[in-house]
């Protein structure tokens, strides 16, 4: 189980402008094993997006390393499937719910029936088997993300990257959208990285917590948390462990702030 | 139904007015309403029964023109649509052609007719030409505006999930482009009109634009004039009609996707 | 490379080909001359008198319906789009009247008001007519009525609402519209000259040089005057746009 999927090793990205340069991130090393969920926070504007853009392939980093698997990430992995945070834009507005999440496996070797077959399987996980010829402005903000999940897994990655992707949200979706998340770890072992500013959803997602410094960013703290399994957004939030890792991360990235 | 019948009824009024008007000013110019249609009843449906009472007129004049509007429409959308997609995903390309594209989209077309007259002479391809070179400016400017501001998420989300070439320019490029296109098609279209009109009123010996100045010229038949000028009318608003009714069908999810962004 | 440079390369490869093409007799060189020629008539054309005449008329007859059609352009769509009633009625007479092409209209203008440059006008005026008119009252649907409630609740008088709060908001669009009539009228104008033997005019300029002489680099030189012209006045507009509407650089439909 304790397998090394994903091995980062001294990223580091510069943004170079004409005659300005701008360090998003200086030297970021982690590792993520498989069936794991890590959750990186930091400060706003700390360049948790870029980092991802980065382990994605989507982004060249300017320095450092990113393995899957032992490969290192050139250009976007086979492996890796994405869930941006802007939902309204990533989903595409003239295909319908079924289209968007058929539209990726076109190019993989897939029948016709394969794929409406992961296509219904991807929405019956997400709760949304009613929808699939409804066209995504249709439904509602926390669904639109849903079939942005279910685009995901109907992808079959070995690993699900999250870019903020409950940030454009309201509370009571986001919570649970979290759970979501959480179902889909432990019914189809999925690995999932997901990038977030909010100090209790990483906690309360998270196998582990990366704290990141604010820009340029690097890794100030790791925490495991130790939260038992099924997690509850009443019993888990309210449970002592729980106060004392959101305590302790809200902490760390406070004390990182003033350092720039 | 009542602004139906407040439409048409204020309509008709303004036809019947005409219609006195000038049936007792008798100025030749402005022939009353019901001559016109009269004009247009023996020009256009006083053919044998065997042939639908269509007169000759129809397959030789009316015929001929639309089928040279349309095709010239049509290939001008072709070439304009895939030069557009092509130039839109690449800058450095765009930039070698953007100054000729400004100058070209301000050359009025009819100034280029004696060019065409005496390259392809009297016929339908001076007009197929005319009209081609005319209206392909705002199908390939737009097309290349829209293929060209494809949304960045939509980018980034198609390379995440590793889209095939094809199935990029296809399924996301042509797609996010698709409402600035039709807006082209459109302005493409009623200019296809004027074009056909132009064309036909300079080198032609068929059609309507050619009948239209037969009739203020040769045989001074100002109903059947008015009766021409009427059926270019209805073309226009027949042609624009169903073109919107196809852009409601294809573009749907435009009006939607819009409709609730813009709440 | 810099994009400037690119676009003069991309301008001197088409020349040279256009020259190579009309040279080589791949297209004959008396109905499509090499640009050396043309260009050569092209600055030949200021120091021609009759030139001269007919461009003055050309532009002089652009300036006034241009000016024409936005003067009443612009106050009939505030009518039409402020009153409901009125819209509804003419609805169906601008929707007849908007599709018919000028050029239609040629042979019936040219009866009525004979030859002469009143002819070009009203023939421009009326083609130049429906995109400010319409931008007017497509405008007017788009003013954001936060704007107006705002107004209004600090009791700002009809009067100043209309010149405070409506008219800078659909000015970016009116502005389109005038733009877009810009070119249109110079279509219209062109092809009535073209057409009425016996004016003056750009328009007939080009058809005495190509109909009866069949001198095509007279024609084309006519036509790069009437491009390079073109193309300066949409640039000129889009600078005003710029310039004096900053708060909307982009408005607009059509």
């Amino acid at each position: 189980m304790t397998e090394n999927m994903l091995e980062v090793t001294g990223l580091g990205h510069v943004y170079r402008a004409k005659e300005q340069t701008h360090t998003a991130f200086g030297d970021i090393s982690f590792a993520v094993d498989r069936g794991e969920i890590v959750c990186i926070v930091g400060p706003s504007g700390c360049g948790k997006s870029t980092l991802l853009r980065c382990l994605s392939g989507l982004l060249r980093p300017t320095s450092g390393t990113v393995s899957l698997h032992g490969t290192e990430v050139t250009e976007v992995p086979d492996e890796l499937a994405m869930v941006f945070q802007d939902y309204s834009r990533s989903l595409f507005p003239w295909r319908t719910v079924a289209g968007n999440i058929e539209f990726p496996l076109r190019g993989r070797e897939l029948s016709k029936a394969q794929r409406r077959e992961r296509v219904e399987e991807a929405l019956s996980w997400v709760g949304l088997s009613g929808a699939a010829t409804k066209y995504p402005w249709q439904l509602s903000g926390g669904m639109q993300q849903r079939v942005a999940i279910a685009r995901a897994l109907a992808y079959r990655p070995m690993l699900m990257l999250m870019d903020e992707p409950f940030a454009s949200v309201d509370a009571q979706t986001r919570a649970e959208l979290e759970d979501l998340v959480l179902q889909v770890r432990a019914e189809h072992e999925m690995t999932v990285l997901l990038v977030t500013h909010d100090v209790d959803e990483s906690v309360y997602l998270g196998d582990r917590v990366l704290v990141l410094s604010k820009s340029p960013a690097s890794v100030v703290e790791t925490l495991s948390v130790d939260l038992p399994a099924p997690r509850d957004q009443i019993g888990t939030r309210g449970a002592e462990e729980f106060v004392r890792l959101r305590t302790e991360v809200a902490q760390r990235i406070r004390n990182t702030a003033p350092t720039s | 139904m009542k602004i139906f019948a407040q439409r048409w009824l204020v309509f008709l009024g303004c036809l019947v007015v005409w219609q006195f008007a000038a049936a007792s000013g008798a100025n030749p110019y402005f022939p009353p309403p019901l001559r016109i249609l009269r004009a247009a009843g023996d020009l256009w449906f006083s053919g044998p029964a065997w042939h639908l009472w269509l007169t000759s007129s129809v397959g030789d004049d009316i015929l001929p023109s639309l089928a040279r509007l349309l095709i010239g429409w049509a290939v001008a959308a072709v070439i304009g649509v895939l030069a557009g997609i092509a130039l839109g995903r690449s800058a450095v390309a765009t930039d070698y052609v953007a100054p000729l594209l400004s100058f070209a989209r301000a050359v009025p077309p009819p100034l280029l007719v004696p060019v065409f007259l005496v390259v392809f002479g009297i016929g339908p391809q001076m007009e197929v030409a005319t009209i081609v070179l005319g209206v392909v400016w705002p199908i390939l400017l737009n097309t290349i505006d829209g293929a060209r501001s494809v949304d960045a998420v939509k980018v980034e989300t198609a390379r995440a999930f590793r889209i095939t070439r094809s199935r990029w320019i296809l399924g996301v490029v042509l797609p996010s482009a698709l409402p600035k296109v039709f807006a082209g098609l459109r302005v493409s279209l009623a200019l296809s009109l004027i074009l056909m009109v132009v064309s036909e009123l300079v080198g032609s010996t068929s059609g309507i634009g050619f009948q239209l100045v037969n009739a203020q010229q040769a045989t001074f038949d100002y109903p059947a004039m008015w009766a021409w000028i009427a059926l270019i009318s209805v073309l226009g608003y027949v042609l624009n009609g169903l073109f919107l009714a196809v852009e409601r069908r294809v573009l749907g999810w435009h009006h939607g996707y819009t409709g609730q962004a813009g709440r | 490379m810099p994009s400037i440079l690119r676009k003069l390369i991309g301008l001197v490869v088409f020349l040279l080909l256009w020259e190579a093409a009309s040279r080589s007799g791949l297209v004959q060189a008396t109905y499509v001359p090499p640009p050396s020629v043309v260009l050569v008539k092209f600055a030949g054309l200021f120091g021609n008198p009759q030139f001269l005449t007919d461009v003055v008329s050309t532009l002089l007859s652009w300036v006034i319906a241009l000016g024409l059609a936005t003067l009443i352009g612009v106050p009939l769509g505030l009518l039409l789009g402020g009153v409901r009633l009125l819209r509804t009625v003419s609805s169906t007479i601008v929707e007849f009247l908007r599709p018919l092409p000028s050029v239609a209209l040629i042979p019936l203008v040219i009866s009525v008001l004979g030859s002469g440059a009143q002819t070009k006008i009203a023939l421009a005026t009326f083609a130049a007519l429906w995109p400010v008119l319409f931008n007017t009252i497509y405008a007017l649907h788009e003013v954001d009525p936060q704007l107006v409630d705002t107004a209004r609740s600090f009791r700002v008088s009809r009067l100043r609402r209309l010149t405070g709060v409506t008219l800078p908001s659909i000015a970016p669009f009116v502005l389109t519209g005038v733009r877009f009539s810009a070119s249109v009228a110079l279509i219209v104008l062109v092809s009535t000259e073209f057409l009425t033997g016996g004016t003056i005019g750009l328009g007939q300029f080009v058809y005495t040089w190509g109909s009866s002489a069949g001198r095509m680099d007279m024609v084309l030189a006519g036509t790069v005057f009437a491009g390079l012209f073109g193309y300066l006045v949409n640039i000129g507009f889009v600078a005003a746009q710029r310039r004096w509407l900053v708060w909307a650089p982009a408005g607009g439909a059509m």
